[in-house]
């Protein structure tokens, strides 16, 4: 449902994104692994909206939004995480997700009465942090959690939003090791439950592995290679410089 | 929501407060009233710097808007000069004055939304001042008794009048106020306000439109302003455009943040507290202004949510305690 | 009579200058917005004007210099004591705080005054007296006035230049451009504040100084110009100096030809012009 066709981005001398062709079909994982500076960030940047392309199209369910601002993106269901995490510090975890429940709702113009009194909205967020193995820490404000908490919230809220396409910058990085599976075990699980489909950044290789259905390896630019993930860790070539293992 | 502990509290209050002119002394009715019409007052500003996240230094301004269509009913419509016809004129033109500064300010936050909410405090001041002719200058504007319904108070001195029917007129507004604010606070919008305050970016990025929400918010809080400046305008007996200045505003952002601006209860309490430390000061020492603002710093460094947030504070660590109590053996 | 309001547009635009200059530097470098600093004005206006009285000779140079040097003296150490005490605690709070902290030091310091020169006026004109008047254009004009405008003038140099030329000034001037990246050069962020809280305070104690003999030292009789140098910073931009000129200028020639055309709209339409500029461009004129 993702197309992205022929794209490019260049700063100056730099080869950000040098001419790229992917998809992504519905209810697919897929990651995204490759050196520092080799264009992760702005192929997700391009198709969250946040940087425009030189050249090339992005279409989502054929619908071609290269140009689109992010604001539009995110209506049509392109949602994103990001490394930095942006929450509302001084809400509960319950109002962080429920908020973001009645803006896609529209009801922030139209409720008069008390946030609580509407069931079906509130069982929804509690519903949403269930999957993601937090609903015990509803009324808990973000100053109390965990830093892996704090992820599995942010990317709740953009879950919150119906997104049919989640980009995730790096869900796993700032999370303590022994926390890692555990958080993208939460994650991917809702995930899988809804049907979304994700796009993941990540440079841990075993979250790569567990939870990816495809794996795209990106260097200088271009992308080195694709496919399933045990094929990609065998591959000498993403081995050497990915991995900078050279048998 | 109804059968919380919150609310039984709060009626039990009202029907003590339904007694008070019995119990307090004209001089101090007169005190409390000053200190509902503020409570009133920090409620409205609250929800814009509590819940929305933006410090108004100019909100006098709503206030003296409320407090002159008073003055100038009286000087000029003296036959609508009438509690019915005038709260809803107070509350009108506040929403109009809020509407066009508001839409001037909301545009731009922190520093310059300060600043310029100053300016544009001042160029009402200064208007008011300047346009002696129909303002009353600095002398300002008589504020006379009021008709209410059918009562007229004619022969009545001002005392009695705050002592009787306007008290309870003051304090059913002051209910209704509570209420309505309360409702707007706990809704979807309220929540949305709460987002724009902690995250401006996260909240665009669910589709809040972070700048439309905060002209309401400014609106909704330069209405509830000008009701108290109309309220007060009648225990003042007397408006003058020193309202619209920025000191002036500044006492409003004193006393939210004496009661706690993180808490509902915190401006009423913030008002009340500072209407009486006010005239304590005044009645006590010629030096008032530096025992105000002695005390102010000190409540700043010390007590940075406010006497509501301190208290509060005080009751989670006594319930923690207590659970913790009730734990060992 | 076009030449004495412009020459009242001058003069008017110079004591602004020396104020919202003060208020400025600590804005910039500091990025704290005093709104205690009109009573600094104060403070310096009420020192000279004591200074003054109590000297009482006819020798004019020690007259004026001893008085302005006073007042710019005591309202730096009073800038000094406040920046010790106060302002370092703001360094971690918000702008609300911060705001709230100045105004509490407003309301303390206008009473300080009372406390220390009592509620009477203070009439201090001897050196404006001394000074005589001067045939202008045809027109008789105090020389005090044009004393002023050369005082304020000398000022504005030194401050160029030090901004400019010293190692201290650019060290100030790259706080105040990027705070963050002046730390990781190894400026000594506190004492440099400190420094900067003194300078801004000693130029409003500066200006006070220098409208006393043409103004009683009054309780309030610093709230006028800190709105005014408020308009000022505001209009011509937060942190530029030239902003700070322009703005002067704009304020004192509006003052000076508004009073005389038409007072009953002088002061508003300076909150409309600050208005309307900060509406258009809020970072002021020069602002960044």
């Amino acid at each position: 449902m993702l197309t992205v066709d022929h794209l490019k981005k260049h700063f100056g001398f730099v080869r950000a994104v040098d001419n790229i062709n992917l998809q992504i079909r519905e209810g697919e994982i897929v990651s995204i692994i490759g050196t520092n500076g080799a264009g992760k960030t702005t192929l997700v940047n391009l198709i969250s909206g946040y940087l425009k392309p030189d050249s090339g199209r992005i279409l989502f369910f054929d619908k071609d939004i290269t140009y689109a601002s992010p604001y539009v993106r995110i209506k049509l269901g392109v949602g994103r995480s990001f490394q930095l995490i942006q929450l509302f510090g001084n809400s509960t975890v319950l109002d962080n997700v429920r908020t973001a429940l009645f803006s896609k709702y529209g009801m922030i113009r139209k409720g008069l009465l008390p946030a609580d009194r509407y069931s079906s909205v509130t069982e929804e967020a509690i519903q949403i942090l269930n999957n993601f193995n937090m609903s015990d820490k509803k009324e808990l404000t973000p100053t109390g959690l965990s830093e892996g908490d704090l992820k599995i919230l942010d990317i709740a809220i953009a879950f919150a939003l119906k997104s049919k396409l989640l980009l995730l910058d790096e869900p796993t990085s700032g999370v303590a090791t022994s926390d890692k599976f555990k958080v993208m075990d939460s994650i991917v699980s809702a995930i899988k439950k809804e049907g979304v489909s994700t796009l993941i950044i990540e440079h841990d290789m075993d979250i790569v592995s567990g939870y990816s259905d495809r794996v795209i390896v990106m260097h200088e630019g271009r992308i080195m290679a694709e496919g399933k993930p045990d094929e990609i860790m065998e591959n000498r070539d993403v081995k050497a410089i990915v991995f900078g293992i050279v048998s | 929501m109804r059968r919380n502990p919150r609310w039984i509290a709060y009626t039990l209050i009202f029907i003590g407060l339904l007694f008070i002119p019995r119990l307090f002394s004209i001089h101090d009715l007169m005190l409390f009233e000053y200190g509902l019409t503020f409570a009133i007052v920090g409620l409205g500003f609250n929800l814009l710097l509590g819940y929305t996240g933006l410090l108004s230094f100019g909100h006098g301004a709503y206030f003296a808007v409320g407090a002159y269509t008073v003055g100038m009913f009286a000087k000029y419509l003296p036959q609508a000069y009438s509690l019915e016809l005038l709260i809803p004129a107070a509350l009108f033109l506040s929403l109009v004055l809020s509407v066009i500064f508001g839409f001037l300010c909301v545009r731009h936050t922190k520093i310059f939304f300060s600043i310029l909410t100053l300016s544009l405090s001042m160029l009402l001041y200064a208007l008011l001042f300047k346009l002696y002719h129909i303002t009353g200058g600095s002398d300002g504007l008589r504020v006379p008794l009021p008709t209410l319904l059918d009562m007229s108070f004619r022969g009545i001195r001002r005392p009695e009048f705050l002592s009787g029917t306007y008290y309870y007129f003051l304090l059913i507004l002051f209910a209704v106020s509570c209420v309505i604010m309360r409702g707007i606070v706990s809704s979807p919008f309220g929540k949305a306000l709460q987002a724009i305050r902690d995250n401006e970016v996260r909240a665009e990025l669910i589709g809040i439109r972070v700048r439309r929400y905060r002209l309401y918010a400014f609106i909704l809080s330069g209405m509830f302003v000008g009701l108290g400046g109309a309220l007060w305008s009648f225990v003042n007996g007397h408006v003058t455009a020193d309202l619209s200045h920025w000191v002036f505003s500044g006492e409003i952002v004193y006393m939210t943040l004496l009661g706690g601006f993180g808490i509902f209860e915190g401006p009423i309490i913030g008002a009340i507290l500072f209407t009486y430390l006010k005239l304590y000061a005044m009645g006590n020492t010629q030096y008032w202004m530096f025992v105000i603002g002695a005390t102010l710093i000190v409540l700043v460094l010390l007590l940075p949510n406010g006497v509501a947030g301190a208290i509060a504070v005080l009751l989670a660590k006594l319930k923690r305690k207590k659970a913790f109590e009730g734990t060992t053996c | 009579m076009w030449v004495i309001y412009t020459l009242n547009g001058l003069y008017f635009a110079a004591l602004l200058f020396l104020t919202s200059l003060g208020l400025n530097i600590i804005l910039g470098v500091m990025g704290i917005l005093n709104l205690a600093h009109g009573s600094l004005y104060a403070i310096g206006a009420f020192m000279a004007a004591w200074t003054i009285i109590q000297i009482a000779t006819k020798a004019l140079a020690p007259f004026i210099f001893l008085s302005l040097l006073s007042g710019l003296v005591l309202a730096g150490v009073v800038g000094f004591l406040m920046e010790k005490s106060l302002i370092r605690a703001m360094y971690k709070r918000t702008l609300e705080y911060q705001l709230l902290l100045t105004f509490g030091a407003l309301l303390l310091l206008e009473d300080v005054i009372k406390m220390i020169w009592g509620g009477q006026a203070y009439y201090a004109s001897a050196p404006f007296d001394l000074l005589g008047s001067i045939n202008v254009l045809g027109h008789v004009y105090p020389i005090y006035f044009l004393f002023v405008m050369c005082i304020t003038f000398l000022a504005g140099l030194f401050i160029w230049f030090f901004m400019g030329r010293t190692k201290l000034g650019i060290m100030l001037r790259a706080i105040s451009l990027d705070r963050e990246m002046a730390t990781g050069l190894g400026l000594d962020i506190g004492r440099l504040s400190t420094f900067a809280f003194v300078l801004g305070s000693g130029l409003a104690g500066l200006a006070g100084a220098l409208v006393v003999p043409t103004t009683p030292a009054l309780l309030g009789i610093g709230m006028e110009p800190l709105i005014l140098a408020f308009i000022v910073v505001v209009v011509g931009g937060l942190g530029s100096l030239k902003g700070a000129l322009v703005g002067a200028l704009l304020v004192g020639f509006t003052r000076s030809f508004g009073i005389a055309i038409f007072p009953e709209i002088e002061l508003p339409l300076l909150f409309l012009i600050a208005g309307v500029i900060l509406v258009v461009k809020p970072q002021g004129l020069f602002g960044r």
